[in-house]
């Protein structure tokens, strides 16, 4: 009756509640990591920006944040390593089985903001999930851009994610691609190192680039870091977070970083946001 | 504001007349040598004649010498659990073939009075207003056990050991966010209450109820009542520039001092008003047909709730100490545009160690203005 609070834009009622979606297609990336191919069972399904997050349920088990690695018309495209009780249900899913899916919710990648700026696009190990609309979208508007990078690294070869899609994008001649691993295998002819080791090697303007990083949060520390000494500005870095995240709509408290909801707030940040706070153990 | 003025004889009648209306009463009753907040049938279930001494970490009853109805502060609980409950569920599902179905649980109606609300929960309600319902998004839940309460707030005539409502603007008047506020008077052979509507609905209750008008001589016994309670604050804060403060001191060597007595018991934010955080359970049938997806209250002192791939980011105590003060005082401002502490006190009170948000914040300060 003294209600006071006014909502600022009430979504859907039921913005809690899953929608059901069909497991049409799973492929396994790495030992631990598989990708699956989702579609609506029923209405529109789900229209995303790159960089956003689903919420992914799996019945009796529980419900993580995955983030959107792809799809088109309502379709999701989601890549999943599994480390807890959701994420190691979720790769044990078969085609024809039904999950529940909300979304989706965050920030996204300033892709069509970078609009005639280089962009430079790293990744860290599963962290190219998130990225790769972003790459395919640069694909498909290639014009918009100056130089257009993509630096990955992973800890070893057999960790590499999408595969034939890196080769895909580095035979198009279009993007720069670059890959390096921590520790090489037999039949790797590539390079050993840091990922920051192939920034010396790509091309971009730091007067006009944007730069998408993604990875465990040292590695998107010293990309920045990296990319801060050769004059690219800390306010055109950004950084897409990760923090554990029961509800995605800012109740739950599990994903705040400092003053900031990841799940509303980010998960994509500039660093400049965050700079301060990620020197700080912890936080 | 025209007021009433009830006689302690006829004070049962605002039971009565909520009762008629259709209301479920809750409010303050002793049980388990604590007040808590229940049902209440009449107005023999307050805890009359008791007050409450608190310090930190110390929570007593003792008998006053008078037979007062509101004559302490506030216990462990909070209106909270009526509001945001300890438990609820989110959404059922069923399971036929692989086919899922989500749907919402069913919600009934349930219009219910809150009896004696004091200046600072009447601060903490607006907050989780704010958190719920005012940030982008709404809780359902919360939506629901928000609509149909009557709100019947008390000004505090004593002050707790712990209180601090002063120091965070919240109190201990009631300024607004009620229906009715209640001011217990009593003096020399005068037990009464001034009573005095904040809406249209307690304007309705207002007149139905066997008073006689309040007078400038009443109102000037509730203004020199709330005055005394001012000034008998058991505890301050300085909250001036506390957000900067508490950023910039992130590394203070105090959170080391903290963390060297908390057990992480997770009391300070159960018992706290304003706490809203919450984690999620599932639980199937046994013949796998249905699923309920329920929250409960978490707490940012628990090792797991921070937990990314296995591990917390916060394992220490110190930085789940630091997590939970520093969101409280600082972090809140920038998320709601307020403070997440309205100054009640049961974060100290209820610590089993006794420590105190108002000389932890204290010392960063001082620290703070040592590092300049």
């Amino acid at each position: 009756m003294t209600t006071e609070a006014t909502p600022i834009s009430v979504r859907s009622a039921e913005e809690m509640l899953p929608q059901p979606f069909r497991v049409t297609e799973i492929r396994r990336e790495t030992p631990d990591t598989m990708t699956l191919a989702l579609e609506p069972t029923s209405g529109p399904g789900i229209e995303y920006a790159p960089g956003q997050f689903t919420m992914v349920y799996v019945f009796g088990v529980g419900e993580v944040p995955i983030s959107i690695a792809g799809g088109q018309e309502g379709k999701l495209m989601h890549t999943v390593r599994a480390v807890g009780a959701v994420t190691r249900a979720i790769c044990a899913l078969g085609p024809g089985d039904i999950v529940g899916i909300r979304g989706p919710y965050g920030t996204s990648w300033p892709i069509t903001e970078a609009d005639g700026r280089d962009l430079v696009i790293a990744a860290g190990g599963i962290g190219l999930a998130p990225l790769r609309s972003t790459v395919q979208y640069a694909l498909n508007h290639r014009d918009r851009f100056g130089y257009v990078s993509l630096i990955y690294g992973t800890r070893s070869p057999g960790e590499l994610l999408y595969e034939d899609e890196l080769r895909e994008w580095r035979s198009r001649f279009e993007i720069e691609v670059e890959v390096t691993v921590d520790r090489a295998a037999d039949g790797w002819y590539g390079d050993v190192g840091l990922v920051t080791n192939l920034l010396p090697r790509i091309f971009y303007d730091p007067e006009k680039t944007t730069a998408m990083v993604c990875g465990p949060e040292i590695m998107m520390k010293v990309v920045a870091r990296e990319l801060g000494s050769r004059r690219v500005g800390f306010d055109d870095v950004y950084v897409s977070l990760e923090r554990n995240m029961k509800c995605a709509i800012g109740f739950c408290g599990h994903c705040q970083y400092g003053p900031d909801f990841v799940c509303k707030d980010g998960p994509v940040v500039p660093y400049s946001q965050v700079r301060n706070r990620m020197r700080v153990a912890e936080v | 504001m025209t007021g009433q003025v009830l006689e302690r004889e006829t004070f049962g009648h605002l039971f009565a007349e909520l009762n008629k209306m259709g209301f479920t009463l809750i409010g303050p009753t002793v049980r388990d040598k604590t007040i808590v907040y229940d049902e209440l049938h009449s107005v023999d279930e307050l805890p009359i004649g008791w007050t409450d001494e608190q310090d930190g970490g110390s929570y007593r009853l003792r008998r006053r010498d008078d037979e007062a109805l509101f004559g302490y502060v506030v216990g462990s609980q909070s209106w909270k659990k009526y509001l945001f409950p300890p438990r609820s569920v989110l959404f059922e599902i069923g399971k036929v073939g692989d086919a899922l179905t989500f749907s919402e649980p069913e919600r009934s109606s349930q219009p219910r009075a809150f009896i004696g609300v004091r200046a600072c929960e009447l601060a903490a309600i607006k907050i989780q207003d704010q958190v719920f319902l005012g940030s982008g998004h709404v809780d359902r839940t919360y939506q629901h056990n928000r609509e149909e309460i009557f709100t019947v707030a008390v000004n505090c005539a004593v002050a707790g050991g712990t209180c601090f409502c002063v120091s965070m603007e919240t109190g201990p008047e009631c300024n607004a966010g009620y229906d009715l506020v209640v001011t217990e008077v009593i003096d020399e052979g005068i037990h009464e209450f001034v009573i005095e509507a904040g809406s249209d609905a307690g304007q309705k209750v207002l007149a139905a109820l066997p008073g006689r008008p309040a007078v400038d001589e009443d109102q000037a016994h509730v203004a020199a009542i709330v005055a005394d309670t001012a000034a008998h604050m058991g505890r301050t804060l300085n909250t001036s520039s506390v957000r900067e403060v508490l950023y910039a001191g992130r590394e203070s060597t105090h959170w080391d001092d903290v963390a060297e007595v908390c057990l992480a018991c997770t009391n300070c934010t159960l018992v706290c008003p304003t706490c809203f955080c919450s984690t999620t359970e599932d639980v199937a049938s046994l013949d796998g047909s249905t699923a309920t997806r329920s929250r409960r209250w978490d707490s940012c002192f628990s090792l797991e709730f921070s937990a990314l791939h296995g591990s917390p980011v916060r394992s220490s105590t110190k930085a789940r100490y630091r997590q939970w003060m520093t969101h409280k005082l600082a972090g809140w401002q920038d998320q709601f545009g307020s403070s997440g502490c309205v100054g009640c006190g049961r974060c100290i009170t209820w610590c089993p160690v006794g420590i105190d948000i108002t000389k932890t914040t204290a010392a960063i300060r001082a620290d703070s203005e040592v590092l300049g």
